[in-house]
């Protein structure tokens, strides 16, 4: 024992310092990660984000130096507080507590102490700060906008926060990222790729020159300018007209899906959304839950589509052969199901054919045929469900696919949907009991895109292609190809031509005969929506949404447009003048009917919004 | 003097001495050079400086193995007696480098006594225990050997230098060796443990702990009638000696002595503070991977991390640069350094020199298990250098003089034979 426990215990440290080793250098690898952060840093080359551009190439969004003023708290010396702050134009208990921050974060790193200044402030600035030691002005790149319309298109970049670090790897604290709109959809393209370098440093986070001699390092790929289908002109007018009123339009090349116009109303300058006042500007939008200016009531918006949901019933019927476009069918006021009441019908004369009916907008007639089409099946399910399939087809009832990052489903109910609303089995349902769907009303719910949308479908006799805002992107040929492909509908293409005739006569002799457009043959239809809102508990009626679609030509369609305004009463009224003028602008470039635009620009319906919130009775469709 | 060819002399040491010797340059160089160097042969540079020191060894070799044999165990007590003197001469003449007052400075290079003290208390020890008239069985014996070594010890420990002063405890190796009773060994560990213990999991705790052993121990031995007396005096002592470890912690050490124990025990992790070296040490060896990231490319090294690298943390260059593969091989030769050492002491005729062998595979053995043991972070901080590796002259030339000792005692085992 005496001749060998040194050599045993040398044996068995040796053993120890084995494992030690193996647990620190092979075991456990967080070691390697915490080396690398804090043996080097790495640091960013920012490209500059793509520019956006209209589709005639008018520029929307361009790019502009930002200058925020920095502290490294442990620079800071011999500073004259009271001086500074009125130099900075900040309050000193302000100054005081971002300067402790700054000092929590980290005493060697630089904090932000006031976020962009104005190019005035920084000229003014930028010669006074070498007296002031810890503080500088860094550059930065932000968002210039030319216009100050499109913001819901558009959207907007803000500073990535802690949970999109965590899922993104890409992105670092103080970095940007797009967040709604375009910004949002085209990320990736915009944004280009950051170049790295990576910088040896020392204990003291000194550098101490590039880590492998930059072998490592990258270079920044500037991001790619996009141009939308937007036609910057015609967005602009729409979003005129609709002020002082709420609600949406789209505006949708038939031909090839592009969006031409996205509205929404109330909207906001872009230009709100950059410098010094964005988070005053943001939150002031984001809390007013009244008006929402941050919903998009174009593609988000779901609403009963009213009276233009008439023509997909009619070209259901014609595909389901349970009408024929001659057949007269009688209108005496309403359509009586059974029901406790009947479905009410307004005054035209009677019997009307199909073109009629569309003109004249006759509920009757389109009830008939929607309960022809539904009970044509043996059992409702069956009927529903065939229904269901032939409104899909049509891009309803489910996401437009557009490249929007927002967007809503709406609805189409079918045979499941009533089977759990009516609990079947246990209770029964017909035909009749979803008949107000035929008109539009009932459970069906749409966003003014997919309105937008099955307008193009007609005016393309029976296909569509995904509404889509990209037209182009820097050094690619093409767009992704779901955005090139006809989407084709169950309907066949001869039986378009019907209904396309009624949609016509709706502005020779229909409900929007006062709105004809002098040289331009428009095919539209007007729509009058119910509906309703809570009022402390209570389901009060408020005065009907008006909708209006169209498009035109009639022979060679290169617009076809959805309107939708919240509260406006009868289609024609609002949403069908606000169309035509669209469409004249569009087509015609200039307006002949001075006198409309005034009536439709100076409108103002927030005196309507302001009822049901006004705690008394109130009056609706006055 | 006799005729010696280089045949007799251990191959096997001086190799294993020239590998470490050769490795710990390459650690020194990686850890203290800058990019923007003017000149390798400018001496302001500390890799210079040690390459220097390693070519003066050699000549320091050349000079030792030329001595007669007989010359170190004749006049051993006068090289343990020159080198007190050098070492009380320190607080008269010494210079203060980091707070202790432990070197002799000659201009541009400065002498640390301490460093060679322990080759001459080694040869002390050896000449005493060997002497006919020793019985290390005996308790005046005993007193007589922990006398010669706790000497220096004691010189040292209020320069302040308590890292070098523990190194004497390695002492009790060749003692137990040469017929020392193991209940002292069996002390030293009890009350490392009760040290330890105490101070990781408080007094109260092991006081308990204490009570608690001794009462299993005497219900199971009961049937054999124990010494009552006997067994209540070690009881008593045991949680004397925790209550003092206590008292001692908390009213003798210095505030960063205790920092030192709590880092290792877990109790305070505070990476930026008092525990930064270990924490980038760890790191730095952790982040070598299984090959390192390659000589002179370590991260960590370079940053300057890792305070005090090239001297008593030059083993975390070896663990960044060199990989898990690198460090074992530095282990696997100082391990074989230090059996070889031992194994050779076991096989010398004279009683002399196998005391001398077995201090010096002690020592070794103490700075290897404490230095390697501080740097990867099981052991507290104690400020002591790897042999051969760390940078220093005084360091160098002492382990050098230590193990050449030992080699030509080891030639003249044959040439006596």
């Amino acid at each position: 024992m005496r001749k060998i426990l040194l050599l045993i215990i040398v044996l068995i440290t040796g053993l120890v310092f084995t494992g030690r080793l193996f647990y620190l250098q092979v075991y456990n690898t967080s070691f390697q990660a915490r080396s690398e952060s804090n043996a080097y840093k790495v640091m960013y080359d920012y490209p500059q984000r793509g520019y956006i551009f209209d589709r005639n190439q008018n520029l929307l969004v361009s790019n502009q130096p930002s200058y925020d003023v920095m502290v490294i708290p442990r620079e800071v010396k011999d500073l004259d507080t009271l001086e500074f702050c009125n130099l900075l134009k900040i309050p000193k208990e302000k100054f005081k507590t971002i300067l402790k921050k700054a000092r929590v974060y980290s005493p060697r790193l630089p904090y932000t102490v006031v976020p962009q200044l104005t190019k005035e402030e920084y000229a003014y600035l930028s010669e006074k700060m070498r007296k002031y030691n810890g503080f500088y002005i860094r550059k930065q790149s932000l968002r210039d906008y030319q216009v100050d319309h499109s913001a819901n298109v558009l959207g907007y970049i803000r500073e990535v926060d802690e949970r999109i670090v965590k899922k993104n790897p890409y992105y670092q604290n103080g970095e940007n990222i797009g967040m709604q709109g375009i910004e949002k959809a085209y990320e990736e393209e915009l944004r280009g790729v950051k170049g790295v370098k990576y910088i040896q440093k020392d204990r003291f986070n000194r550098d101490i020159g590039p880590y492998l001699e930059g072998s490592f390092d990258t270079l920044p790929q500037r991001g790619k300018d996009i141009t939308l289908s937007i036609d910057a002109s015609l967005q602009k007018y729409g979003e005129e007209l609709f002020i002082n009123k709420r609600g949406g339009i789209v505006a949708i090349e038939p031909k090839t899906g592009e969006i031409l116009a996205l509205i929404t109303a109330p909207n906001y300058s872009p230009k709100l959304l950059v410098g010094r006042e964005r988070s005053k500007n943001f939150s002031r939008m984001f809390y007013d839950s009244i008006s929402r200016p941050l919903f998009d009531r174009g593609l988000s918006g779901e609403y009963p589509p009213g009276s233009p949901f008439k023509a997909l019933t009619a070209l259901i019927g014609l595909q389901e052969n349970v009408v024929t476009a001659q057949e007269h069918i009688a209108c005496h006021g309403s359509y009586n199901y059974g029901g406790r009441k009947p479905l009410g019908c307004h005054h035209h004369k009677s019997p009307l054919d199909l073109v009629g009916g569309i003109a004249q907008s006759c509920n009757t007639y389109f009830a008939t045929v929607y309960r022809r089409a539904i009970e044509k099946y043996d059992t409702p399910q069956e009927g529903m469900n065939a229904w269901h399939d032939h409104l899909e087809s049509f891009g309803l009832g489910m996401y437009s696919g557009h490249d929007m990052p927002s967007g809503r489903k709406g609805l189409v109910p079918d045979a499941d949907y009533y089977n759990r609303y009516y609990r079947y089995p246990k209770y029964k349902w017909y035909a009749t009991a979803t008949i107000s769907n035929s008109i539009g009303q009932g459970e069906v719910l749409m966003t003014p895109m997919q309105m937008a949308n099955f307008t193009a479908a007609i005016a393309n006799k029976g296909w569509y292609i995904k509404p889509h805002l990209i037209k182009h992107i820097d050094d690619q040929d093409t767009i992704p190809s779901e955005y090139t492909k006809k989407n084709y509908t169950t309907i066949q293409p001869e039986h378009f031509e019907p209904v396309i005739e009624g949609l016509f006569d709706v502005y020779n002799s229909g409900t929007a005969a006062n709105l004809k457009v002098p040289g331009i043959e428009i095919c539209g239809k007007t729509g009058t929506a119910e509906n309703y809102t809570k009022i402390n508990g209570v389901t009060t009626k408020l005065t009907d949404h008006s909708t209006f679609v169209a498009f035109a030509p009639k022979d060679d369609p290169k617009i076809a447009i959805a309107v939708f305004v919240e509260n406006g009463y009868w289609g024609s009224r609002w949403a069908g003048k606000m169309a035509s003028l669209m469409i004249e602008k569009y087509l015609k470039g200039t307006i002949t009917r001075t006198d409309l635009e005034s009536y439709v620009l100076n409108g103002n319906l927030e005196p309507e919004y302001a009822k049901p919130y006004s705690g008394i009775p109130f009056l609706i469709n006055q | 003097m006799s005729s010696i060819t280089t045949s007799r002399f251990d191959w096997i040491i001086i190799l294993l001495f020239l590998a470490l010797v050769s490795i710990g340059w390459l650690n020194i160089y990686s850890a203290s050079y800058v990019d923007n160097v003017e000149s390798f042969f400018d001496f302001g540079n500390i890799y210079t400086k040690q390459l220097l020191f390693i070519v003066l060894s050699f000549l320091l070799i050349v000079f030792i193995l030329a001595i007669d044999v007989k010359f170190y165990e004749r006049f051993g007590s006068i090289i343990y007696i020159v080198s007190l003197v050098s070492l009380l001469g320190l607080f008269v003449f010494g210079k203060n480098v980091n707070g202790a007052t432990s070197w002799y400075n000659f201009g541009a290079f400065g002498l640390q006594p301490s460093e060679f003290a322990k080759a001459a208390t080694a040869l002390a020890v050896a000449k005493y225990v060997s002497d006919i008239q020793t019985n290390m069985s005996l308790f005046k014996d005993q007193l007589r050997a922990f006398l010669i070594i706790a000497l220096p010890a004691l010189i040292i420990i209020p320069q302040p230098d308590p890292g070098s002063a523990l190194i004497y405890a390695a002492f009790v190796f060749p003692l137990y060796r040469e017929g020392m009773h193991y209940i002292y060994l069996l002390l030293g560990f009890f009350a490392a443990a009760l040290f330890v213990g105490t101070l990781a999991i408080g007094v109260y705790w092991m006081v308990s702990l204490v009570l608690f052993i001794a009462l299993i121990l005497f219900i199971i031995n009961r049937k054999k009638r124990p010494n009552k007396l006997k067994y209540l005096t070690i009881v008593l002592a045991c949680l004397a000696f925790s209550f003092s470890v206590n008292y001692i912690f908390n009213n003798v050490f210095e505030q960063r002595h205790r920092d030192r124990f709590n880092i290792v025990l877990g109790k305070e992790v505070d990476a930026k503070g008092i525990g930064y070296n270990t924490n980038q040490s760890e790191i730095a060896i952790g982040s070598g991977g299984w090959f390192g990231k390659g000589w002179t490319e370590g991260t960590q090294t370079k940053g300057n991390f890792v305070p005090e690298q090239h001297t008593d943390y030059i083993f975390s260059t070896v663990g960044e640069e060199w990989g898990f593969l690198g460090s074992m091989l530095v282990v696997i030769l100082f391990i074989t350094l230090i059996i070889r050492i031992l194994v050779l002491s076991e096989r010398q005729k004279s009683q002399f020199a196998r005391v001398y062998g077995y201090s010096v595979a002690a020592i070794l053995f103490f700075h290897f298990f404490v230095n390697i043991g501080m740097v990867s972070g099981i052991f507290p901080t104690v400020g002591i250098p790897l042999p051969f590796f760390s940078y220093g002259g005084s360091g160098l030339w002492g382990f050098t003089i230590l193990v050449f000792i030992f080699v030509r005692l080891d030639s003249g085992n044959y040439y006596y034979t």
